[in-house]
């Protein structure tokens, strides 16, 4: 009995499917000349996020924000005209997500682009699948491997890991520091940022006495501090995400370790402050404008569009917004820039356009794209800041 | 090396063996009952922690922990009534993997609850940038905070077990569960008990080592790791020998970090599961004709 209701729901489907099918395709088809003809057709975006997972505080803000976007640049008539239909997909940061994912906006939903996606392991894993596949990507993660080797169709949008060690270096040259140790996380961004560190530190006469990496997901920190205390080095830097960030400066602390803190530009979030307490004041790290829009002078040129973004974000999702977000921001901001510069909706076009993009003005600094940077910052995009009693501030040697 | 610097090796020993230790006590409650590892000890820890931490907003802090404690204990208990309980010839592995279900479940609970961002308690005395000087080397108070909760948790678990007729039923329960249900003991509610207990605990654990570790939605997996492992080392169903086999751990972590670099340290703490697991099952300290007694 069972079975037989069983096959007749099967046969029931499958029925209604073959007479749906038909009238569905039929439809756009049968509107499609009337809508180009009073408005030009939607073009799709794809946007890969770390919206849950170990990479959620970037994933999150990136994805609240283009949701934001998109709907701004919707009502105020879309791209050149074109609506922006966006597909956020949550890869939860596994690579072996963002490979499915990227396969199936280019190969099924036929994506103009590809933001994201917001760490650099899974972009790396993808960087191909992109390039093969002729679909713009707009990553959101930070790693110089990214845009270099430049890919035809990949592009990213914070800022050089290399020019975040440059800013930390130049610091240290003003203080005098000439002997420090580095602890980096064993995920992609620690990684990274420590071979940066490496590579740069004999250009300003910094010795980096004892390397160290931790696992990502340590809880505590005090051994290795330890180690960095008997290497007698005049300063720290670590290199890593959440929640290590907030850990080294407590345990710093806590076992009287007492020379500056340098971290990378992966602390631009309050909530790390927080996290960390009264111990995170006086670190000292490199950063995009967003956090310091308030008190950039009134001249700046990027003041105009940090704080609007970040005034439309925190009323919007009630929470502080971060330089993470404002990294989606820029992406969303460049392809709709280079839509309108094109005139076109082709991928070739578009790509060519990006490539010619100059003075663009985004959340993470003036955009100057070429054939050789498919990045388009600069060192001058980081302002060196630090922690006041709690609160973000410029630093001042 | 100077003297200062060894011990200040050892108090970091001592640092992350105190969060070992008491991440790895709970294991060992439902383990004594049912001869089950829980998976989802880890989770209890971080839903305590949460919740005292969401708690610590309207409530003094004490208020705040034992609000936490209690809820998670419920929760705890629910949990063994939905999910466990109604399992029809229970093996011992099914109800492991059933555990493991129940961690991701209540992993992507808390994400939904909660959110994914990193929050922590206030220290319980002091600030993050308190410490006490002991031999020219330095430690957090907090630490020890947790070596006295793990030590207080550990003496009222053993009287527990010893010489309260509740208790007692509980180990009849694990020792032989047909028995202890032909001598009147109602089996079932006693496993209910040491998942309310051992929630509980966790509850407690989270909170205590929340200001050191901070809090975050996905960190019950890798506490859970390392306190599985510690609590396989001292011996399952030992609580005193998880205290000392997580002091251990912790110690030899940081002998290794002082010689070699720092990736090593994971790799002496699996060596040493596995030693263990091959030489000595029943564990360093438990005595291994105790071990072979037990029927579960």
């Amino acid at each position: 009995m069972r079975t037989r209701i069983a096959a007749i729901l099967v046969v029931g489907v499958v029925a209604l499917g073959l007479v749906m099918s038909p009238g569905c395709k039929k439809s756009p088809e049968g509107t499609a000349p009337e809508t180009t003809a009073a408005a030009a057709e939607p073009i799709k975006v794809g946007a890969i996020l770390a919206v849950t997972g170990p990479a959620s505080f970037l994933g999150a803000p990136e994805a609240k924000t283009l949701e934001m976007l998109v709907e701004q640049m919707n009502q105020a008539g879309g791209a050149s005209g074109h609506k922006i239909e966006l597909l956020i997909k949550d890869s939860g940061a596994k690579p072996e997500n963002a490979i499915s994912m990227a396969k199936q906006l280019i190969d099924e939903e036929k994506v103009l682009a590809i933001i994201g996606p917001s760490t650099s392991g899974e972009t790396m894993a993808i960087k191909n699948i992109c390039e093969e596949g002729k679909t713009i990507l707009l990553s959101c993660a930070a790693a110089e491997a990214i845009v270099n080797p430049v890919a035809n169709h990949v592009f990213k949008t914070p800022q050089k890991d290399s020019d975040a060690a440059r800013r930390i270096f130049e610091v240290m040259k003003d203080a005098g520091i000439t002997k420090i140790g580095v602890i980096t996380s064993n995920a992609g961004f620690g990684i990274a940022g420590g071979q940066q560190l490496q590579k740069l530190a004999p250009d300003y006469g910094v010795t980096i006495a004892i390397s160290e990496t931790y696992d990502k997901q340590e809880t505590d920190l005090t051994g290795v501090l330890t180690k960095l205390k008997g290497a007698e080095v005049e300063a720290v830097v670590n290199w890593s995400i959440v929640p290590a960030q907030s850990l080294v400066a407590k345990n710093m602390r806590q076992i009287a370790l007492d020379v500056p803190l340098f971290q990378s530009h992966g602390f631009g979030n309050i909530k790390y402050v927080e996290a960390g307490g009264e111990a995170a004041n006086g670190t000292i790290f490199p950063c995009g404008r967003l956090l310091v829009a308030d008190v950039l002078p009134d001249g700046h040129p990027q003041k105009q569009v940090l704080v609007k973004y970040k005034s439309d974000y925190e009323s919007r999702y009630n929470e502080d917004a971060s330089t993470f977000g404002g990294h989606a921001y820029d992406a969303l901001l460049i392809l709709a820039e280079a839509i309108k510069k094109a005139g076109s909706v082709e991928t070739a076009q578009v790509r060519d356009a990006i490539e010619s993009l100059q003075g663009v003005v985004g959340t993470g600094g003036i955009f100057n794209f070429s054939a050789q940077d498919h990045n388009g910052l600069d060192k001058e995009a980081f302002e060196v800041l630090t922690v006041v009693d709690g609160k973000f501030a410029v630093y001042e040697p | 090396m100077n003297l200062s610097q060894i011990v200040q090796y050892g108090l970091a020993g001592i640092t992350v063996g105190s969060i070992y230790a008491i991440t790895a006590i709970g294991f060992n409650i439902i383990y004594a009952t049912t001869g089950v590892i829980n998976f989802a000890q880890g989770e209890f820890l971080i839903v305590g922690a949460m919740t005292a931490i969401s708690l610590s907003r309207i409530a003094p802090l004490p208020v705040a922990i034992l609000g936490a404690v209690l809820i998670t204990t419920v929760l705890g208990g629910l949990i063994e009534i939905v999910f466990i309980r109604p399992v029809k010839h229970a093996s011992v592995l099914r109800l492991i993997v059933i555990t493991i279900g129940l961690s991701i479940l209540i992993r992507e609970a808390m994400l939904h609850v909660w959110d994914e961002k990193v929050r922590s308690l206030p220290y319980f005395t002091g600030t993050p940038v308190s410490t006490v000087t002991i031999l020219g080397a330095h430690i957090s108070p907090q630490i020890l905070w947790v070596l006295g909760v793990s030590a207080v948790i550990v003496i009222a678990l053993t009287l527990f077990f010893r010489f309260t007729r509740t208790g007692r039923a509980m180990r009849a329960c694990s020792d032989d569960r047909m028995a202890a249900r032909l001598c009147g003991i109602n089996d079932r509610w006693m496993v209910t008990l040491s998942f309310m207990l051992s929630a509980g605990i966790g509850a407690f654990a989270g909170c205590v080592i929340s200001p050191v570790t901070q809090t975050q939605y996905d960190m019950g997996a890798p506490l859970a790791i390392k306190g599985f492992t510690v609590a396989i080392v001292g011996g399952l169903g030992n609580s005193m020998g998880a205290v000392a086999a997580g002091l251990f751990l912790g110690l030899l972590e940081a002998l290794v970090m002082s010689q070699f670099a720092t990736a090593y340290k994971d790799v002496v703490a699996i060596v040493v599961l596995l030693l263990i697991l091959i030489f000595r099952p029943s564990g360093l300290f438990t005595r291994s004709d105790v071990s072979a007694l037990r029927t579960v």
